[in-house]
C-alpha cells in the first residue's frame, strides 16, 4: 500500500491548478463580456433613441424599449433636410477619390517597391514624412490655393488631390500608398525578372503578375478609403458652403443646428449614416484586421 | 514582339519606368505638401487677413503668440492636458483588452469585431451620439451612473468634467490600437513563455518579462500615433462643445481654425500652425530619443 499522502498530494495540487486556471478563464470571460456591453451600449442607446417619439425619449428615468416604435424618424428626419442629395454628392466623391487613390497608390507603389530609380529614396522618405505632418499646417495654404484657382465650393479641392497622391485628404493617401508598397515587396522579385527578360514592360509586369496577387492589398486600401472619404469632415466644413454641394457629414452637421433638441431625428440620421459603414464592415472584415495588422506590424 | 533584354536594358527601363510611375505623386507631393508647407511659412511673417492687404512683419505673430496670447495658452494647456490624461488611459485600456483576448478565448473573432466596431463609426455621428449620451437630463451616462448610486455629473457641460469626458468617449475608439496590439501579442515566439515556464515562472512573470519587452516596440508605435493625433483633436470641439464651458476644451486646432476660418487672420493662424508643428516635432523627437532606452528590438535594434 502506497502513503496515501503521496497519492493524494499531486493530484489535488492538479486539480487545485487547474481550478485556478478555470477561474481566471472565468474572470477574462466576465470582463470580455463586460467591455463588450459597454462598448455596444452606446450602439444601442442610438438605435433605441432613433426609433422614440418626443414623448418618450424625454422621460426620466430613461426607458431602454420604444413604445411605440417612431418608425416615422427615419422618413421625417432623412426629409427635412435634402440627405439624397447630400449621398449622391458624397457618392459622386468617393467614385472620384476611389478612382484616384486605386490608380495612383497603385502605381506609386510598384515604382517604390519594385522599380529602381535614382532618388527613390528620398521621394519614398519624403512621402513618409508627410504621414507625420499636422494638417493644420497645410490646410490655410490649401484652403488660399483652392481660392486663388477660384473652386472652392466645387468637388475640385476634395477630388483632384487623390489623382496626386493626396487621397481622400493629405496624407491619406501617402498611408495607402505605403501600405501597398509593404505588400509588394512580399512578392518574390524573380517573378519581375523573368518577366522582363521575356521582354515584358514594367506596365505588363503590374498588370499581369503583381495587381493579380494583390488582391486583398486592393481590397483593403479600397475600403478604407472609401470609409475615410465617407467620414471626412474637416476639408468638407472648409471647402463646401452651398447645401447644394454638402456631403453626408457635413449634411449631418448642420442638420444638428437645425434641430437641436430633435433627439429623435437626430439619432435616426446618425443611424443612417452609419449603418452602411457598418454593413461593409461586416462583409469585408477580414480585410479590415489585415489591413490594420499590416501597418501596425511593419510600421 | 518579344525581345531578349540584357541586365543593363532592364536597368534603363526601370529607371524610365519608375520615374513616370511615381511622377503623379511626386507632383502631388509638391504641390499639396512641400508648396504649402513653404508658403505656410511665408504666411506667418505677415499680417494677412483675407480681404486686405498684407505686410511683412518678421517674427512679430510668433512674439505674439508667445507672450502675450492667453488664448493659445489657454488652447495649449487645454490640448497638453488632454495629451496627457488621454494618451495612458487610452493605451492602458487597449492593452489589456488585448491581452485578455490573447488568452485563447473561445469567440475571439466576435469580441475582436465588438471592441473594433465603435471605431469606424463616423467621426460626425459619434460626436453626435455621445453629445446625447452626455445629456444631463436624459442621457445614458446618467442613468448609468444613477443606477449604481453615484452623484450624476454635467459631464462636457462642466468645466472641470469636459476633458475627462471626451477622454471617455476617446476609450470608446481604441479599437485599431487593440487590433495592433493583438498581431504584437500574437507574434511574441511562444518558446519564450515555454522557456519561463521550465524556470518555474508564473503568469506575472511571464508578462513582465517576456509580455512587456516584445511588445515594447509596438507599444512605441501606438504611442507616438496616440500622441500625435490628441495633438491635432477637433472634431469634439467643433460639434459638440464649441470649445466651452468657459475654453475649457478650447482645443489648439479648433482654436486655429477659427483664427483662420472665422477671424480670418491667415498669417497668425499660420504662425499657430508652425508652432503646433514644432511642438509635435519635439514630442515625437523626445519619444524617439527614449525609445532607446526601453524599446527593445529583436536582435538589439534595427
Amino acid at each position: 500500500m502506497p502513503n496515501p499522502s503521496t497519492v493524494v498530494r499531486p493530484g489535488m495540487r492538479r486539480i487545485s491548478v487547474r481550478a485556478s486556471l478555470r477561474l481566471t478563464r472565468l474572470l477574462i470571460y466576465l470582463l470580455l463580456v463586460a467591455g463588450s456591453v459597454l462598448m455596444l451600449m452606446p450602439l444601442l442607446w442610438l438605435v433605441r433613441s432613433s426609433l422614440m417619439d418626443n414623448a418618450q425619449i424625454f422621460v426620466f428615468p430613461p426607458e431602454w424599449i420604444p413604445r411605440p416604435f417612431q418608425w416615422s424618424n427615419y422618413p421625417e428626419a432623412l426629409t427635412s433636410v435634402p440627405f439624397g442629395r447630400y449621398f449622391l454628392n458624397t457618392a459622386f466623391i468617393e467614385v472620384c477619390v476611389l478612382g484616384g487613390v486605386l490608380l495612383i497608390s497603385v502605381i506609386t507603389a510598384f515604382s517604390f517597391a519594385r522599380l529602381r530609380w535614382p532618388g527613390r529614396q528620398v521621394v519614398f522618405f519624403t512621402m513618409l514624412g508627410t504621414m507625420m505632418l499636422p494638417s493644420a499646417v497645410t490646410i490655410i495654404p490649401l484652403f488660399v490655393l483652392w481660392r486663388e484657382l477660384g473652386v472652392l465650393n466645387t468637388f475640385v479641392p476634395l477630388t483632384v488631390p487623390a489623382w496626386f497622391g493626396g487621397g481622400a485628404y493629405i496624407g491619406q493617401g501617402a498611408f495607402q500608398t505605403f501600405l501597398l508598397r509593404q505588400f509588394f515587396l512580399s512578392i518574390p522579385k524573380e517573378l519581375d525578372e523573368a518577366a522582363y527578360m521575356d521582354g515584358a514592360t514594367p506596365l505588363s509586369v503590374l498588370w499581369k503578375v503583381i495587381v493579380p496577387l494583390s488582391v486583398p492589398a486592393l481590397l483593403v486600401v479600397g475600403i478604407f478609403t472609401f470609409i475615410d472619404v465617407w467620414n471626412n469632415f474637416l476639408e468638407p466644413v472648409l471647402y463646401l458652403n452651398d447645401e447644394a454641394h454638402f456631403t453626408l457629414s457635413l449634411g449631418l452637421a448642420t442638420f444638428k443646428g437645425l434641430y437641436n433638441a430633435n433627439w429623435g431625428y437626430l439619432m435616426a440620421a446618425s443611424t443612417a449614416m452609419i449603418a452602411p459603414i457598418i454593413l461593409l464592415f461586416f462583409v469585408g472584415q477580414r480585410y479590415f484586421i489585415e489591413g490594420i495588422t499590416l501597418t501596425g506590424i511593419k510600421g | 514582339m518579344r525581345v531578349k533584354r540584357t541586365t543593363s536594358g532592364v536597368l534603363r527601363m526601370e529607371r524610365t519606368w519608375g520615374l513616370l510611375l511615381a511622377l503623379p505623386t511626386m507632383i502631388g507631393l509638391l504641390a499639396f505638401t512641400i508648396g504649402p508647407i513653404v508658403a505656410s511659412f511665408a504666411f506667418s511673417m505677415t499680417d494677412w487677413r483675407i480681404g486686405s492687404e498684407s505686410s511683412f512683419v518678421g517674427l512679430d505673430n510668433y512674439r505674439t503668440i508667445v507672450t502675450s496670447d492667453s488664448t493659445f495658452a489657454k488652447s495649449l494647456y487645454v490640448t497638453t492636458y488632454y495629451s496627457l490624461f488621454s494618451v495612458p488611459v487610452c493605451l492602458a485600456i487597449a492593452f489589456l483588452i488585448a491581452l485578455m483576448l490573447n488568452q485563447r478565448v473561445r469567440g475571439l473573432s466576435v469580441f475582436r469585431t465588438i471592441f473594433y466596431l465603435p471605431t469606424i463609426v463616423p467621426s460626425i455621428a459619434s460626436t453626435m451620439l455621445w453629445l446625447w449620451l452626455f445629456n444631463p437630463d436624459f442621457g445614458l451616462l446618467n442613468l448609468l451612473l444613477e443606477t449604481l448610486g453615484l452623484p450624476e455629473s454635467k459631464w462636457i457641460y462642466d468645466e472641470a468634467t469636459a476633458i475627462p469626458s471626451i477622454v471617455l468617449m476617446g476609450t470608446w475608439g481604441v479599437g485599431n490600437y487593440v487590433i495592433i496590439f493583438l498581431a504584437g501579442l500574437q507574434a511574441v515566439p511562444a518558446h519564450l513563455y515555454e522557456a519561463v515556464e521550465v524556470d518555474g515562472g508564473g503568469a506575472l512573470r511571464k508578462f513582465w518579462h517576456i509580455t512587456v519587452p516584445t511588445m515594447t516596440p509596438t507599444i512605441f508605435f501606438n504611442l507616438v500615433m496616440m500622441t500625435i493625433g490628441t495633438f491635432q483633436a477637433f472634431n469634439q470641439a467643433y460639434i459638440m462643445t464649441q470649445g466651452g464651458p468657459n475654453n475649457s476644451t478650447l482645443f489648439y486646432v479648433y482654436y486655429l481654425f477659427r483664427t483662420a476660418f472665422s477671424e480670418t487672420k491667415i498669417g497668425y493662424a499660420s504662425a499657430l500652425a508652425w508652432i503646433l508643428f514644432l511642438i509635435i516635432m519635439c514630442l515625437t523627437f523626445l519619444i524617439f530619443a527614449t525609445s532607446k532606452k526601453w524599446v527593445h528590438y529583436e536582435g538589439g535594434g534595427r
